[in-house]
């Protein structure tokens, strides 16, 4: 079993949201021409993430997941409700937000008037959605190892933001070719940091095997979808 | 977005030239991922064969054509406050439907797109088109928008996915193209000492091929050059 500390150390730096999922991109696309608005955004990222995590965690554990609805009635064992979790994880999404936009207006102005625009977009951030969906395939085993992973997501999607953000601030004085200003380079520049943040995946965790036990051409996959790169991979990591 | 229709005469053809650009401008200069950056989301994790790119590409136009059009059959009924709630559940039973699909039909392939099915609720192109095109015109150009749109967007995750596979597996749709690269046994490409870029696997260089499909599509067409 995973530590708690240990998911959340992972879903800031080896499982990035932006680095290894491209999640919420097109936010952090149009959102990361200045570092002011990308604080402002991540920031409501990571509080968005954090609230709608644990709530779609007991939503799915204890509503949608088959003989989830068990504590109701044990005649209610065999229903498996899992087909409707999207469409639940999205409504919950868009409420909380709805939710969280009209508290933060009434009793924090302060905050508002930093994250007040940016709340709205979130409900269509991939990245938010694509938490509870990570959160659902992952099948973690109480609410803190959940919440943590919400938590850590958060963070790495704010530390990618302000990152993109303060290189492009810079680059506006660089002398870019024509046809990649813009867009072109900022897909570049991600692409690069992408390869710096895959130096965290050689982290070793207190859960995983030591290395002389685990080959090394598994865990070099491990960020790519399960599987998909098995056939592919393997042989010529283990030349290397 | 500019390229709403204005209100359209009524005898107009169903094939009229207005109506055949709304699905040939979004394959090459409209382009819903390099030219409108949208839906890149979940565009990139799954381009690394041909397959799942097909796969997604098709699913994401069925999606959108269908929300197109009952979106566009009930813009004049949505309150404009909740219109986001409206669209996303719209989206999101379309796709359930694909998902059960999926499992029941492609059960492997189901299995290796995992979250990403899920993540076509929030595919920005699916709102944005929503937003910019079907809540403003009626049903049958907003089919044919999402038509377009739906076509540029598989089009592109065909385009990465081609690149990733062929030069990071040395295969295309699973047929091996330069030969046997068993170790051993190697025979074609690989005999001479040929070896795959596993690279090009890894997620970073998605964005980089998009990078330079960009650069490539800016360079030829200099109206969509970005003045910073």
């Amino acid at each position: 079993m995973e530590s708690t500390f240990d998911i959340f150390i992972k879903a800031i730096f080896s499982e990035n949201m932006i680095f290894a999922y491209f999640l919420g991109m097109c936010s952090y696309l149009a959102v990361s021409k200045t570092v002011k608005t990308a604080v402002g955004l991540g920031a409501a990222v990571i509080f968005v993430l954090v609230v709608t995590v644990p709530v779609n965690y007991l939503l799915e554990n204890y509503m949608l997941k088959e003989g989830a609805l068990e504590w109701l009635d044990p005649s209610l064992a065999e229903i498996d409700l899992s087909f409707l979790s999207f469409i639940m994880f999205i409504a919950v999404v868009a409420s909380i937000v709805q939710l969280v936009e009209m508290l933060v207006e009434k009793f924090a102005p302060a905050l508002y008037g930093a994250l007040g625009i940016f709340l709205p977009l979130i409900a269509v951030n991939c990245s938010i959605l694509g938490g509870a969906l990570f959160m659902q395939d992952r099948q973690y085993s109480t609410i803190l190892d959940a919440t943590a992973f919400s938590l850590g997501s958060g963070i790495g999607w704010f530390i990618a933001i302000v990152a993109i953000a303060a290189i492009r601030e810079k680059i506006r004085y660089s002398h870019v070719p024509a046809p990649l200003r813009g867009l072109g380079i900022t897909f570049i520049i991600t692409g690069l940091m992408g390869i710096a943040f895959m130096s965290f995946m050689g982290i070793k965790y207190g859960s995983e095997k030591p290395a002389d036990e685990a080959p090394k051409s598994t865990s070099i996959e491990a960020p790519i979808n399960n599987g998909m790169a098995q056939t592919t991979n393997t042989n010529t990591y283990k030349s290397l | 977005m500019s390229e709403e229709v204005k209100s359209k005469a009524p005898s107009e053809p169903l094939f009229s030239k207005k109506n055949r650009a709304l699905v040939t401008d979004p394959l090459t200069d409209n382009n819903p991922v390099t030219v409108q950056v949208l839906g890149i989301c979940s565009a990139l994790a799954i381009t690394v064969q041909v397959e799942q790119g097909i796969v997604m590409g098709l699913a994401v136009l069925f999606v959108l054509v269908l929300g197109n059009l009952i979106i566009s059959l009930m813009r004049n009924l949505i309150p404009s406050r909740i219109r986001i709630i409206v669209q996303l559940v719209v989206v999101a039973a379309l796709v359930i439907i694909v998902n059960e699909v999926l499992k029941a039909f492609l059960p492997d392939v189901s299995e290796k797109l995992s979250v990403f099915v899920g993540l076509i609720i929030t595919n920005c192109i699916i709102m944005g088109r929503f937003e910019a095109f079907a809540m403003a015109n009626k049903p049958w150009p907003s089919i044919m928008d999402g038509i377009g749109n739906g076509l540029g967007y598989a089009g592109l995750l065909v385009l990465v996915a081609v690149f990733r596979e062929l030069f990071g597996s040395g295969t295309l749709l699973g047929f091996q193209i330069f030969g046997n690269s068993l170790p051993g046994e190697e025979t074609g490409l690989y005999a001479m000492g040929y070896m795959n870029n596993n690279m090009m696997i890894l997620p970073p260089m998605a964005l980089i091929i998009v990078g330079i499909i960009i650069w490539v599509q800016r360079s030829r067409n200099k109206e969509l050059i970005e003045t910073h």
